[in-house]
């Protein structure tokens, strides 16, 4: 078990997620820094991410997209707010039109990463992520999995059950 | 797409405004029975019908509650799709960072021996 805490805010659209690594913390940091990487673990087999643009310096704009089985590519952005390398990270992120411009109608989700050496070879990072409204979450996670509307189509039914039940 | 409409009305968010006050909440608890009307309610906190009545308007407006005629009563039920939706999708985007997790880590150990190699190159900065 390399998550250590998962911390759920419903309230305020938060989750936070801890974990920890048998790793240095510039090993860890270059999960963030080196786009090859960063392509490795973004997005699972099925649907690979490919950075475009990737440049962590403040004010910079990093643009990647997915690559869905049918050939579908949905385009997202993140901008660069805070590097501390290798300590500290965050972005906005936001949905990206074909041609790589941010789509300006779609919300703006904040993640914040912290990166910390906990003992000699082994590295915590915490991703806080914040989201502006459920549709910037059903957003994030359409684009992070191919299955992503497909199963909050299938999540939404069984809400909607349990909740014909408990009537 | 159909999905996220159904997901997120525009009408969705006041709803986690409306959760941020601590008698609200409490009225979304006991409005999970549905067996008082605001009257009742009100008599489980010290302020004003007015103040409570209050309350109670900006949860209705924020969907979270609606009033319900049971007989001749108007009593208050809260409405909780919106709630679990909320709760449903912190839940999967936890699978969605444990999965990524998990990748990082097969990384790591496939990358474990060659790592100088990997950050002197690499390291823009």
């Amino acid at each position: 078990m390399t998550v250590t805490a998962v911390r759920k805010d419903p309230h305020r659209l938060t989750l936070t997620v801890e974990a920890e690594f048998d790793a240095s913390i510039e090993r860890i940091w270059q999960l963030w820094a080196d786009p090859r990487q960063l392509e490795r673990w973004w997005g699972p087999p099925t649907y690979p991410a490919t950075f475009t643009k990737h440049n962590l310096a403040p004010g910079s704009r990093i643009e990647y997209h997915m690559t869905g089985r049918a050939g579908d590519q949905p385009h997202g952005y993140w901008d660069v707010l805070e590097v501390e390398p290798p300590r500290r990270l965050l972005l906005h992120g936001g949905v990206a039109n074909a041609d790589g411009t941010p789509n300006t109608e779609m919300p703006i989700y904040t993640i914040r990463i912290g990166i910390e050496e906990v003992a000699q070879g082994r590295t915590r990072m915490s991703i806080e992520s914040v989201f502006p409204s459920t549709e910037a979450m059903e957003q994030v996670l359409a684009m992070g999995t191919a299955e992503g509307m497909s199963q909050a189509a299938s999540q939404i039914d069984a809400i909607l059950a349990e909740e014909t039940i408990q009537h | 797409m159909v999905v996220s409409v159904q997901i997120a009305p525009p009408e969705f968010d006041p709803l986690f405004g409306a959760l941020a006050d601590h008698t609200r909440r409490d009225i979304v608890r006991r409005a999970i029975s549905a067996e008082e009307g605001v009257l009742e309610l009100a008599s489980h906190y010290p302020m004003s019908f007015a103040a409570v009545q209050k309350h109670v308007a900006v949860l209705e407006r924020a969907g979270l509650i609606s009033k319900q005629r049971v007989g001749r009563r108007s009593v208050v039920r809260t409405n909780l799709e919106a709630l679990l939706v909320a709760r449903r999708l912190l839940d999967q985007y936890e699978e969605l960072w444990r999965a990524r997790i998990d990748r990082m880590n097969e990384l790591i150990a496939e990358t474990d021996g060659a790592i100088d190699t990997v950050e002197t190159k690499e390291s823009k900065r």
